[in-house]
């Protein structure tokens, strides 16, 4: 999962600096305030550790070897913040010295493993393993459990930044230039992977080790374990300072006009010019092959019977498309020309009017696409000349709306734990 | 086990040839830390953000020129770069011949499957990033000591805390790896035979565990050990480095490429 340089695009790596940048620093804040002077050697020697872990290969069921990665672990002993900064600074030694995870793509490393999965396997962790005593069965299970879906959200992030580089970045011939399997692929790919043996080696790592502490020295567990009726407990302090938190989300709403610069349309965000685009090309490769040359020649035919410079241009261009087989530019011009086409005299083009007649616009889609019109259409409101401006406001108002959502289901998991307490 | 153990006196072996080479006589050796960090970043920079093949291509170049002159033997940075790039790149790489639309240049005989033009492209594209970069940061590790590196990393604003954290841990790494493989070969020595899958697991979760608590215990121990010697939670690093006349030359040359690469990648 270590993404190497090359597959993303520097934009991205950017970014992912910026994401993880909040994160590296509300943890270092926090660790200074509670641990002081401790926060260096245990950090180092922390860090050094998950190095280790990421080293050990253990058969696993069904023949193969894995290796985990640790970060719920991580989370488990030392708590979310050092976690964080611990298989950061595992990471980066990782890239420097092993060339194992590129140095620009270490922001997004750090963002997926470390932030994301410190934060991801520590929160189920602690709702799975609610205020179980220490040395119960239920702290493995939630500790298997945790790093089995923090790694798999580790590797679903990490697709996620693959699979948007062939929409962002391609080069004049349409090339990607970086990572190139559409979110489609890259998904799949990478969770395939990780739901089977990389999950299952995190889940054997982290809850045969934490079975293991619970025999020899439980006490490493109580940092995380609030309520476990253990008299020793220690008290995680509530957050406090999140200024900077909401200082990185506030960047992000900001930036998020950048997805302006997107020249392609997400997958399953087609409308319907590329639907009939769409229906072009499909009908353009069904043809028998002499069918798919008398087309060609008809474009050119009609080119020269017509007027408008540009549409000569497009129907050269065409015919030109069909006859080498670039099915996508092909079906590209007829959506634009397809007016032009649909006028030609089916006498004399008849393959043209065949295609014509065998697109037809889609329905079902404008019709349910009027059913339900969102409040924000395409993210900007119409009140708002700036599509930029737009974004901006969506932005904040999804971040308030989900941010409300979190507070409210916090809400209830706190006012359960009072009531018991 | 044995994986692992190749893994742990992998780290070892590695580091110690990093240290040989790093003392030897060469162009990269002899030059400021701080140039080598910036002015190669510069160009990992500049290659991956090139629209061009052939600005990739010079780069990675430019780097086994400057191998070449570091006395780092080519056939050394060839193997671990493209051993490691063509196992993980190369399979990810592979299918995209195929599977990228575009215009077909070329169909493997019986399957018929076409490799198309963008398909060779992109390909082509990640490999040579990767292993331009790869290159590069192996050339920056293996000419410098780590701790030059560290030093290094102040002059780009990395918090000096960071900068403490990252030498530690080094520094420990060694302590834990050497630990591992001690009792990862104790134990070997002790088995007969190939244990069952589900006792492998428990042995080596097992030895996680003690090599976590023990690090707890030394992270106790090295606190205990730097209290007494003064410190009190501030760090401070050393920055005794000195440009000398042919540092600044060297850091042009570079950043210069390093801008003509990416005026001439756009």
């Amino acid at each position: 999962m270590h993404i190497p340089d090359g597959y993303l695009s520097p934009q991205t790596c950017a970014v992912m600096y910026a994401a993880a940048a909040p994160f590296w620093w509300v943890a270092l804040q926090r660790l200074k305030r509670s641990l002081s002077a401790r926060m260096v050697p245990l950090i180092s020697i922390f860090a050094a550790f998950s190095f280790l872990i990421m080293m050990f290969n253990l058969p696993l069921p069904g023949g193969t070897t894995g290796h985990a990665a640790g970060m719920t672990l991580a989370a488990i002993v030392l708590g979310p913040w050092g976690a964080i900064i611990a298989v950061s600074v595992a990471l980066v030694l990782q890239a420097l010295f092993f060339g194992d995870g590129g140095v620009l793509a270490i922001g997004a490393n750090c963002f997926n493993i470390a932030v994301v999965g410190s934060l991801v396997g520590y929160g189920l962790y602690r709702l799975l393993a609610g205020r179980a005593p220490l040395r119960s069965r239920r702290r493995v299970v939630a500790g298997a459990v945790a790093g089995y879906v923090a790694l798999n959200a580790a590797a679903f992030i990490t697709a996620v930044e693959f699979g948007i580089q062939p929409e962002l970045f391609t080069d004049a011939s349409g090339a990607p230039l970086y990572s190139f399997y559409p979110l489609s692929i890259a998904i799949p790919a990478m969770m395939l992977g990780h739901l089977t043996f990389a999950g299952i080696a995190e889940a054997v790592v982290t809850g045969g080790v934490l079975a293991y502490i619970q025999r020899v020295d439980p006490s490493l567990l109580r940092t995380t374990a609030r309520g476990s009726g253990d008299s020793e407990a220690t008290r995680t302090a509530r957050p406090r300072r999140l200024t900077p938190l909401w200082a990185g989300l506030a960047a992000l709403v900001v930036l998020t006009p950048l997805g302006l610069l997107a020249s392609g349309t997400a997958w399953g965000e087609w409308d319907s010019a590329e639907v009939t685009a769409e229906q072009a090309a499909y009908h353009i490769r069904e043809l028998p092959i002499e069918d798919r040359q008398r087309l060609g020649a008809e474009f050119g035919r009609l080119a020269q019977n017509s007027e408008s410079p540009r549409s000569i241009q497009e129907l050269v261009a065409a015919g030109r498309a069909v006859a080498e087989g670039d099915l996508y530019e092909a079906g590209d011009i007829v959506q634009r020309q397809l007016g032009v086409l649909r006028a030609a005299d089916p006498e004399r083009y008849p393959q043209i009017a065949t295609m014509a007649a065998a697109i037809r616009s889609p329905e079902g889609l404008s019709r349910w696409s009027t059913v339900w019109t969102a409040p924000v259409p395409d993210y900007a409101p119409s009140f708002l000349r700036s599509e930029a401006g737009g974004y901006v406001i969506s932005a904040a108002v999804g971040a308030v709306l989900v941010g409300l959502l979190a507070w409210i289901i916090g809400r209830i998991f706190a006012g359960r734990e009072g009531s018991t307490t | 086990m044995e994986k692992t153990l190749a893994a742990l006196s992998g780290v070892l072996e590695r580091s110690l040839h990093g240290e040989a080479i790093s003392q030897q006589r060469g162009l990269l050796q002899s030059l400021d830390p701080r140039v080598k960090l910036v002015g190669l970043l510069a160009l990992i920079v500049a290659s991956a953000a090139s629209r061009s093949l052939w600005v990739v291509w010079a780069v990675y170049a430019a780097g086994l020129g400057m191998a070449l002159l570091s006395g780092v033997s080519l056939g050394v940075l060839l193997r671990r770069v493209w051993l490691s790039t063509f196992i993980f790149t190369g399979i990810i790489a592979f299918p995209a011949l195929f599977l990228i639309p575009g215009r077909t240049v070329w169909s493997v005989p019986v399957l018929g499957w076409g490799v198309t033009e963008p398909g060779i492209r992109s390909a082509t594209f990640l490999i040579s990033r990767v292993l331009t970069s790869a290159t590069l940061v192996l050339l920056l590790m293996l000419t410098t000591p780590w701790s030059h590196v560290l030093k290094a990393l102040r002059t780009l604003r990395v918090p000096a805390v960071l900068v403490v954290v990252l030498g530690m841990t080094y520094r420990y790494l060694f302590l834990l790896v050497e630990t591992a493989r001690d009792m990862l070969e104790a134990r070997r020595s002790r088995e007969v035979g190939k244990l069952p899958p589900a006792e492998e697991r428990r042995a080596a979760t097992a030895l996680l565990g003690v090599l976590l608590s023990k690090s707890l215990q030394l992270s106790g121990e090295v606190y205990l050990a730097m209290q007494a010697r003064g410190f009190r939670g501030e760090v401070h690093t050393l920055d005794e480095f000195r440009m000398r006349p042919h540092d600044w030359p060297a850091l042009g040359i570079m950043l210069g490429a390093a801008a003509l690469g990416l005026w001439l990648g756009q």
